[in-house]
């Protein structure tokens, strides 16, 4: 028994003031059995978060320890072969690439979709439109996949003509082999085109939240609408665009079935974003997991984890830029 | 440079409703005018249309004239921006850029302008938190976010802000109403110091502040609510709290209704 307690006294206890009786008594349940799930399933999440991330390194570094050239910087993946030699070199690169030039396409036009729902349309025309972005996103992955195949592929045949012609300069637009635009370049469009509407939708949120105090401030200086817009409205915005832009990468990198579907899938790795062939960690699993045998399939798990490492690598980055800039984030305003 | 104000028939809405009616004054340059009145009267929506902000709310429109010196804010080839720039405004609630720090708050309605040299700007920062009597307090913490200062330090920050770029006219809507009586005192002996150089309105529902710091006072008030306001009288602040020439005057400054 605790000493600080007071002691006890004959004397019966006050009425209580709170109790309303059974009312009152059924919310403590209901507070109580909420609070059972709440806790239960959060520990539930944890249990088969580990259990998976246990099963997928060991079978991972069942695979790695096998493998005869190395994992990480080999071109080839004949985990079935003799030697077995796999390695994710062109995943990763493949993966990372056609995620940059999605971001770099869509971020900016999501941006420029958010300001025009969220501050320059006229009411009757923000809606249609933020409701055709959310159909954007309503669209199955196979379907973007069998239309970037069957018309996008054709149509930015012409497009990779022109930028090798004019752009090779670049070395990115260089164009060094034959063959349709089965390439990175038409990947990081079609993921750009899938991930814009998860990333206008949360940008749209943040952009609206974004004080009326503060943009008043601005326009009583004298701002102009767009200036406005820079010093209200996106530096309130900037933690939001990071976390959009982190969700739509997030999709972009683990991407299957529309990957699988454009790409001519082949081991090669060139920056000449242009050239026919590549892959990504998620097609080359789509691709070869049900033809692989049991080892096989370890070593495309081995993959799929590396996949999942970079997806954390680029959420705790996000977190680490998001942190830094908390001061000035407009949360304490 | 101060400069007077002229209005003359006056009338503004939001969408249909007539929220000021027919307001006519004249404001002189170097002085204080309070503008008192019940709530709801249109006090705000009228300083409003002032520096041509009221048009920014969806649905508000203005008619009439308001002359600074003899141009018209409301003439046909007016920018609404460029009347922004040299009328400065002071909202009720602190609302400092909270994304910047306190130099670039005080800094941003030069930036805006775009005419000013990077040697000068540090000039002109210094000049106006201490013109703002906010100076001593941040000197050392410039780079800091101005949202990370009280909420009279806030007030202040944006009093140096709007008085940066050297405005004509300086408008104050209820600038002390979120303050504590110190820091309340510290803007009033401000608007002292500031009248000498702006022409400065102020809303105010504080009577002893409206005495204190104004030279003249507009007295508004509307018949019933959803009726339009209307400007009762204005006339030298010692005039209107002494003796003013219209009864629901004296009645509201006595405390008899409103
Ligand atoms: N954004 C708005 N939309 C529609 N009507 C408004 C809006 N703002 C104010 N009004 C109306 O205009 C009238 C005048 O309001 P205003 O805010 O100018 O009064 P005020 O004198 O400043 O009051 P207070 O002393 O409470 O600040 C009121 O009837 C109010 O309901
Ligand atoms: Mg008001």
């Amino acid at each position: 028994m605790d000493t600080t307690t007071a002691p006890p006294t004959d004397a019966p206890p006050p009425p209580p003031v709170f109790d309303k009786g059974a009312p009152k008594a059924k919310k403590q349940l209901g507070d109580r059995i909420f609070l059972g799930l709440s806790r239960g399933s959060g520990i539930t999440l944890l249990v088969i978060m580990a259990a998976i991330a246990a099963f997928l390194t060991y079978r991972a570094m069942l695979a790695i320890s096998k493998d005869e050239t190395n994992f990480l910087t080999t071109f080839e993946w004949n985990p079935q072969g003799e030697p077995v030699s796999f390695g994710i070199a062109v995943l990763a690169f493949g993966t990372v690439v056609s995620s940059i030039i999605a971001m770099v396409i869509a971020v900016p036009i999501a941006i420029g979709i958010a300001l025009f729902i969220s501050h320059f349309a006229p009411r009757r025309l923000a809606a249609p439109i933020a409701y055709l972005v959310d159909l954007l996103a309503a669209v199955p992955s196979i379907i973007y996949g069998l239309w970037g195949a069957v018309f996008l592929v054709p149509y930015l045949d012409g497009l990779n003509k022109w930028l090798d012609e004019y752009f090779a300069w670049t070395y990115i637009f260089d164009k060094t082999n034959e063959g349709v635009a089965r390439n990175l370049f038409t990947v990081g469009i079609l993921l750009a085109i899938m991930i814009l509407p998860i990333i206008t939708n949360v940008i749209r949120e943040v952009f609206l939240q974004s004080p009326k105090m503060i943009e008043e401030a601005a326009l009583a200086l004298g701002a102009t609408r767009w200036e406005v817009i820079r010093m209200a409205v996106i530096p309130f915005g900037r933690s939001g665009i990071i976390s959009a832009s982190m969700l739509g990468l997030g999709r972009a990198l683990g991407e299957t079935m529309a990957v699988a579907v454009v790409l001519s899938p082949s081991f090669l790795l060139s920056f000449h974003i242009l050239d026919a062939g590549g892959g990504t960690f998620a097609q080359n699993i789509a691709a070869k997991f049900n033809e692989a045998n049991g080892f096989g399939r370890d070593a495309l798990i081995a993959s799929g984890l590396v996949l999942f490492i970079i997806t954390l690598l680029v959420n705790g980055a996000a977190r680490a830029i998001i942190a830094r800039r908390k001061e000035y984030s407009g949360a304490n305003a | 440079m101060a400069k007077r104000i002229d209005v003359s028939g006056l009338t503004a809405f939001y969408g249909t409703h007539r929220a000021i009616d027919d307001i006519s004054m004249t404001v002189e340059p170097r002085s204080v005018t309070a503008f008192i009145g019940p709530s709801g009267c249109g006090k705000s929506t009228f300083l409003r249309t002032l520096n041509r902000m009221h048009e920014v709310t969806p649905g508000g429109r203005v008619e009439g004239k308001v002359l600074l010196d003899d141009e018209n804010l409301y003439g046909a080839n007016v920018d609404p921006v460029a009347v922004r720039r040299t009328v400065g405004m002071v909202f009720q609630r602190p609302n400092p850029f909270p994304t910047m720090s306190i130099f670039d708050n005080v800094a941003a309605g030069l930036k805006l302008n775009g005419k000013y040299r990077k040697n000068e700007l540090a000039n002109v920062v210094e000049k106006s938190l201490k013109g703002a009597n906010l100076w001593n307090e941040v000197k050392d913490r410039l780079n800091k976010p101005g949202s990370g200062l009280s909420g009279g330090q806030q007030q202040r920050l944006c009093i140096a802000r709007a008085i940066a770029v050297e405005p004509d006219v300086l408008l104050m809507d209820e600038p002390c109403s979120a303050l504590d009586p110190i820091s309340t005192l510290a803007i009033e002996d401000l608007i002292g110091e500031l009248k000498e150089r702006f022409t400065i309105v102020i809303v105010t529902h504080n009577m002893q502040q409206a005495a204190r710091v104004s030279d003249r006072t507009a007295f508004f008030n509307l018949s019933a609510v959803g009726q339009p306001g209307k400007l009762i009288e204005i006339d030298e602040t010692e005039r209107i709290f002494a003796n003013p020439s219209v009864q629901a005057t004296e009645d509201y400054i006595s405390g008899r209704f409103g």
